[in-house]
C-alpha cells in the first residue's frame, strides 16, 4: 500500500460556542512523520479523530491523497490509529486481536497466519499469540496495539499519544523503535504528543498547536530555534524570556532595554526588523546557550550580567543553575559538569551570552 | 473475631449444616443417600423440581428479552425523557413480588381487568395467571431491573475506545455489536441473569399467593408446615434448593473470574442524542414499559381504597376503611416491620463494617473463611434458613432468654440480619476498599493512635457506604416473606409481609392486606430514594453480585 497525503483544510470543530479546533491548514506528504504537539486540551487529539473520522468538523475539509474525506464513515478509510490506551480487546487473545482487521477485510484464512506472524514478529512478540492483552506488560501491550494497527497496511498511521503510559526508560526505547518501523515501512505517520522532547527526537515535520489553532508549523530545528512566539519559545524546551523595547539598531546589532532593566544586544541577521527606539519586541535566549564564569571585577563587553546562583540541581549530563540578577531569574545549563567546577550556591557569578543566541521572538 | 465467627457460625452455618446433615442422614445416625434417592423416585418432587429450573429460566429468558433492548438505549442514547424511563425501570423493585402477584390477579386474572373486557369483546379469555404462566409473569416483571441494572452498568463502562477501535478496523453495525460490545458487556449481563435465577427460585410468596404449589419452595414450605418437622422429605427439598442456587452462583463466579475486564475507562461513554422518528419509537417502548411495570402498583392502590372490586372493570364503591384498619385497629403490623427491620439493619451495619475491616486491614487467619460464611445467605432461599432455625433453635432454651427462640420476636431479627449481611459486607468492604491504607497511614505517623484514626478518618469516610448498605438490608427486611412466614411465632408480633399474606387469605382481608402493600411499596420507595440520593449514580452497583 503507497504512503498517504493528507491535506487539511480550514478544519475547525465547535462544541457549543467553544471551538476546540479551528482554522487548521495542514499539508502532510508521503512518507512524513508530522507531529501535533501541544498542551492538553489544544485540540489535538480532536483534530487527530476527524482525520480518522470519528469526529465530523463543523467547518473545512479533509483530504486523503486528493480525495475528500468528511463522509467518509471510518470503516472505509483505510487509516490505522493506535489509542492512548492501546484499546486491546480483553476478550480476545494477541493473535484475535491483530488478526482482527484482517478477517474485517475478508483476507484468506492461510494468509491471515502468516500475516499476524510476521507483524508479530516485526515487533518481537512471537510466541505470545494465545495470551491475553491482561497477560502482557504495558510496553508489550503497545507492540500488540501497533502489530494489530500495521498489519492491515494502512496508508496513514495515526498515534494517539502512544508512549505516554509506558514508564521513562521504556518511552525511549520505543521511541527508537517506532522511528525505526516507520523509515522502514515509509509510512505517512501523524504523531500526538504533549512531550516536547518526543516531538523533535521523532518527527520530520512538527505542527504546535494552542487553544484550537497551529501556532507554528517547521521541522523540529524551526521550532525550536526560531520560535513564532512567546507560546512556542516556552512550551517547545526552557527558555530565557526578555519583554523589552528597541534602543538602537544598526546593521549588525539591535540594542535591547528590557522591562526588568537590563541591556541586551542581539544579532540581526537571523530578522529583517527595521525598528525604530522604542519598538517593543521580545527576545529569548536558551538556558544552553548562556555560560557562567567565576565573577572578578565589572562585567563590561556584551551581554554579561552579574548574579549570585539561587539554586543548582545537578543532572549527571548537565547542571541546571538558576541565577538571580537584580531584578529577575535566570536559568542556564552547564553541560559536561565531569570536567568543570560546580557553582555553589549564593556564589558570585557572571553569566554571558553571545548576541548570535538571542532570537528575537516577536516583534510588535 | 472470634465472636464474629460464634455469630457466624450459630446463625449461618450451623442450621444450614444441620439441615444438610438430617437430609444425609437414617435414623441411626448414618450417612446415606436414600432420602435423595426417595425424592427422585417421586413424581411429585420430579416434577416440582423440573418446574423450578424452567420457570427460573423463563424468567430469566424473559427478563433478558424486556432488558437488553431498554439497557442498550439507557447506556448509549440521549433523549428528553431519559429519566423516566430510567425510574420507570426501577419502580417494580418497589414492589414485593407477592404483593405484585395479588395486584396481577385484580389485572390480568381469570376475572380481573383485562378478561372482563376481552370476555366483553371477543367472549374469550386468557389464562395470564393460571399456574406456572402466572409465577413466570409476576416474577418476570418483579425481577427483570435486575438484568437491566447489572446491564447497563456493563455496557456504560465499556471504554469507547473498544468500539472505535474496531471502527478503525473496518467493522461496523451489527457486526460490531456481536465481535465486540456484546462480548464486552456479557459479564454484567450474567451477573444479573444470574441474581434473577436465585431470587426467582427461592420466592416463596409469589407461588403461595397464586396458590401454585408445584415448586420446590413452596414444597418444602408445605412439608414443615403441614407433614411437620420431622418430615425428612423437607430437608432434601431444601438441601436441592440450596445445591441449585450454590451451583449457579459457582457457575457464574466462575465465568464471571475468566472474563472480569477491568476496563480502565479514559473517556466518558458516547452516548448519541436522538431525534424525529426514533425518538418517537422510544417514547412508544418507554411508554410501554411504563404501563407494564406500573401496573402492579395501580392494582394495589385501587384495591386499597374499594369497598367492593369483583367482576368489575374498576371497583365500584370506595373506602378509607382499609387504611384505618391497618393504622387503627391493627397497627402491629407496620410497627412490628419498623422495629424489626431497623434493628435488623443496624447489626447488619455494625457486622458488617467490622467483618469487612477484617478482610481489608487485618492479616487474620481465616479471613476468607469468614468472608465466605458472611456471603453464604445470597445462596440460601430463605426456607431453609428458616427451617434451619426451626430446628435448631426449637424446643432449647436460649440462654438468658428463658423459652426458646424461636417463640420470640428476636428470631425474625436474627433471621433478617443474617438473610442480608452480604449486602453490607459488599458495601462496607467496597466503601473501605476506596479509603486508601495511606490515609490511615499518615493520620497515624502525625500522631492519632489506632482507634482515633479509625474514628477520625476512616468512619467518616465509609459511613455512606455503610448507610446505604443498611438501607438495603432495611427495604429487603421489609418485604421478606419466605422465612417471616415460617418464623413469626404468634400472629401479633408478625410484620406487614406477615400481615399481608394473612388478610390476602380471606376475600374480605384483601383490602386491608392491599393497604398495607401500599405501605410497604411507600416503605420501600423511600428507602430505595435515600439509596440513590446516598449512591448517587452507583445505585445499580447494590443490585449486583
Amino acid at each position: 500500500m503507497q504512503p498517504a497525503e493528507v491535506r487539511v483544510d480550514g478544519i475547525g470543530k465547535s462544541y457549543g460556542k467553544h471551538w476546540v479546533v479551528r482554522d487548521v491548514n495542514l499539508h502532510i506528504a508521503r512518507g512524513d512523520f508530522f507531529t501535533l504537539l501541544g498542551p492538553s486540551g489544544c485540540g489535538k487529539t480532536t483534530l487527530l479523530r476527524i482525520i480518522a473520522g470519528f469526529v465530523l468538523p463543523d467547518e473545512g475539509m479533509v483530504y486523503l491523497d486528493g480525495r475528500p474525506m468528511n463522509h467518509i464513515p471510518p470503516w472505509q478509510r483505510n487509516v490505522g490509529l493506535v489509542f492512548q490506551n492501546y484499546a486491546l480487546w480483553p476478550h480476545m487473545t494477541v493473535y484475535e486481536n491483530v488478526a482482527f482487521g484482517l478477517r474485517e477485510r475478508k483476507v484468506a484464512r492461510s494468509e491471515i497466519t502468516q500475516r499476524v506472524g510476521e507483524a508479530l514478529k516485526q515487533v518481537g512478540l512471537r510466541g505470545t499469540e494465545n495470551r491475553r492483552p491482561s497477560q502482557l506488560s504495558g510496553g508489550q501491550q503497545q507492540r500488540v496495539a501497533l502489530a494489530r494497527t500495521l498489519v492491515i497496511q494502512p496508508g496513514l498511521l495515526l498515534l494517539d499519544e502512544p508512549l505516554s503510559n509506558l514508564d521513562a526508560k521504556l518511552r525511549i526505547d520505543m521511541r527508537l523503535e517506532l522511528l525505526k518501523l516507520q523509515h522502514d515501512l515509509g509510512l505517512t505517520t501523524i504523531y500526538v504528543t504533549h512531550d516536547q522532547e518526543e516531538a523533535l527526537a521523532l518527527s520530520t515535520r512538527v505542527a504546535v498547536m494552542n487553544g484550537g489553532r497551529v501556532i507554528q508549523e517547521g521541522t523540529p530545528r524551526q521550532i525550536y530555534e526560531q520560535p513564532a512566539n512567546e507560546f512556542v519559545a516556552a512550551f517547545v524546551g526552557k527558555a530565557n524570556l526578555f519583554a523589552g523595547k528597541v534602543l538602537q539598531t544598526d546593521e549588525r546589532l539591535v540594542e535591547v532595554q528590557t522591562d526588568d532593566d537590563l541591556i541586551i544586544r542581539a544579532a540581526l541577521s537571523q530578522l529583517d526588523i527595521r525598528a525604530q527606539p522604542g519598538y517593543p519586541v521580545l527576545l529569548s535566549v536558551r538556558p544552553e546557550a548562556m555560560q557562567l564564569q567565576v565573577a572578578g571585577g565589572a562585567p563590561n563587553a556584551t551581554n554579561q550580567f552579574t548574579g549570585h546562583v539561587a539554586a543548582s540541581a545537578y543532572q549527571g549530563s548537565f547542571v541546571e543553575y538558576e541565577i538571580q540578577l537584580p531584578n529577575r531569574v535566570l536559568r542556564t545549563y552547564e553541560t559536561n559538569p565531569r570536567t568543570k567546577n560546580l557553582f555553589q550556591r549564593g556564589q558570585e557569578v557572571i553569566l554571558a551570552f553571545a548576541p548570535d543566541d538571542v532570537v528575537i521572538v516577536r516583534n510588535g | 473475631m472470634a465472636l464474629l465467627f460464634a455469630i457466624l457460625i450459630v446463625f449461618i452455618l450451623y442450621p444450614v449444616m444441620r439441615v444438610l446433615w438430617i437430609a444425609l442422614s437414617d435414623d441411626a445416625g448414618n450417612l446415606t443417600l436414600i432420602h435423595f434417592a426417595n425424592f427422585f423416585r417421586r413424581p411429585l418432587f420430579r416434577e416440582a423440581l423440573w418446574n423450578t429450573l424452567v420457570s427460573g429460566l423463563l424468567v430469566v429468558v424473559f427478563s433478558a428479552l424486556l432488558s437488553l433492548p431498554l439497557a442498550y438505549i439507557i447506556a448509549r442514547y440521549e433523549f428528553r425523557g431519559k429519566l423516566l424511563l430510567q425510574t420507570a425501570a426501577t419502580l417494580p423493585l418497589v414492589i414485593p413480588p407477592f404483593v405484585g402477584a395479588v395486584a396481577l390477579q385484580l389485572i390480568l386474572g381469570r376475572s380481573g381487568m383485562v378478561n372482563l373486557l376481552l370476555m366483553r369483546w371477543f367472549d374469550m379469555t386468557l389464562p395470564f395467571m393460571e399456574g406456572l404462566t402466572g409465577v413466570v409473569l409476576v416474577q418476570t416483571l418483579h425481577f427483570f431491573p435486575f438484568i437491566l441494572l447489572n446491564t447497563v452498568v456493563s455496557l456504560s463502562s465499556i471504554d469507547p475506545s473498544m468500539e472505535e477501535m474496531a471502527q478503525n478496523m473496518g467493522c461496523h453495525g451489527f457486526r460490531l455489536f456481536r465481535r465486540i460490545t456484546l462480548p464486552l458487556m456479557l459479564p454484567g449481563f450474567v451477573a444479573g441473569s444470574l441474581l434473577t435465577f436465585i431470587r426467582a427460585i427461592d420466592d416463596l410468596g409469589t407461588p403461595l399467593m397464586l396458590n401454585y404449589k408445584n415448586l420446590l419452595a413452596p414444597q418444602a414450605y408445605l412439608r414443615i408446615t403441614t407433614v411437620g418437622m420431622d418430615d425428612v422429605d423437607g430437608y432434601v427439598v431444601c438441601v436441592v434448593l440450596v445445591v441449585l442456587s450454590l451451583l449457579s452462583l459457582f457457575a457464574a463466579r466462575k465465568y464471571l473470574g475468566l472474563t472480569e475486564y477491568a476496563t480502565v475507562q479514559q473517556s466518558a461513554p458516547v452516548t448519541r442524542r436522538l431525534q424525529g422518528k426514533k425518538l418517537f419509537l422510544v417514547w412508544l417502548l418507554c411508554g410501554a414499559i411504563l404501563a407494564i411495570s406500573l401496573l402492579p402498583h395501580i392494582g394495589i392502590l385501587l384495591l386499597s381504597f374499594s369497598k367492593v372490586w369483583s367482576f368489575t372493570l374498576l371497583p365500584s364503591a370506595f373506602t378509607l376503611g382499609h387504611f384505618a384498619e391497618i393504622l387503627f385497629r391493627a397497627p402491629h403490623f407496620i410497627q412490628n416491620t419498623l422495629l424489626y427491620s431497623l434493628l435488623a439493619a443496624g447489626l447488619d451495619i455494625i457486622l458488617g463494617a467490622a467483618i469487612a475491616f477484617l478482610l481489608l486491614r487485618s492479616r487474620l487467619p481465616f479471613r476468607n473463611l469468614l468472608d465466605a460464611i458472611a456471603t453464604l445467605p445470597l445462596a440460601i432461599p430463605g426456607v431453609v434458613l428458616a427451617v434451619g432455625y426451626l430446628r435448631v433453635f426449637h424446643g432449647w432454651d436460649f440462654p438468658g432468654l428463658g423459652a426458646p427462640l424461636t417463640s420470640s420476636w428476636v428470631i425474625l431479627v436474627i433471621a433478617y440480619t443474617m438473610r442480608r449481611l452480604p449486602y453490607t459486607v459488599r458495601a462496607s468492604y467496597a466503601a473501605l476498599q476506596q479509603v486508601h491504607i495511606s490515609l490511615e497511614e499518615s493520620a497515624q505517623s502525625l500522631g492519632a493512635n489506632r482507634l482515633k484514626t479509625f474514628a477520625k478518618i476512616t468512619l467518616p469516610l465509609i459511613t455512606s457506604g455503610l448507610v446505604a448498605g443498611g438501607l438495603i438490608g432495611f427495604v429487603t427486611s421489609c418485604v421478606e416473606l419466605a422465612s417471616t412466614i415460617m418464623l413469626v411465632p404468634r400472629i401479633e408480633l408478625g410484620p406487614i409481609s406477615y400481615g399481608i399474606y394473612i388478610y390476602m387469605q380471606s376475600p374480605l382481608g384483601r383490602g386491608a392486606g392491599a393497604a398495607l402493600g401500599v405501605v410497604a411499596i411507600l416503605l420501600v420507595s423511600l428507602g430505595t430514594y435515600l439509596t440513590h440520593r446516598i449512591f448517587g449514580g452507583r445505585a445499580g452497583n447494590a443490585f449486583r453480585i
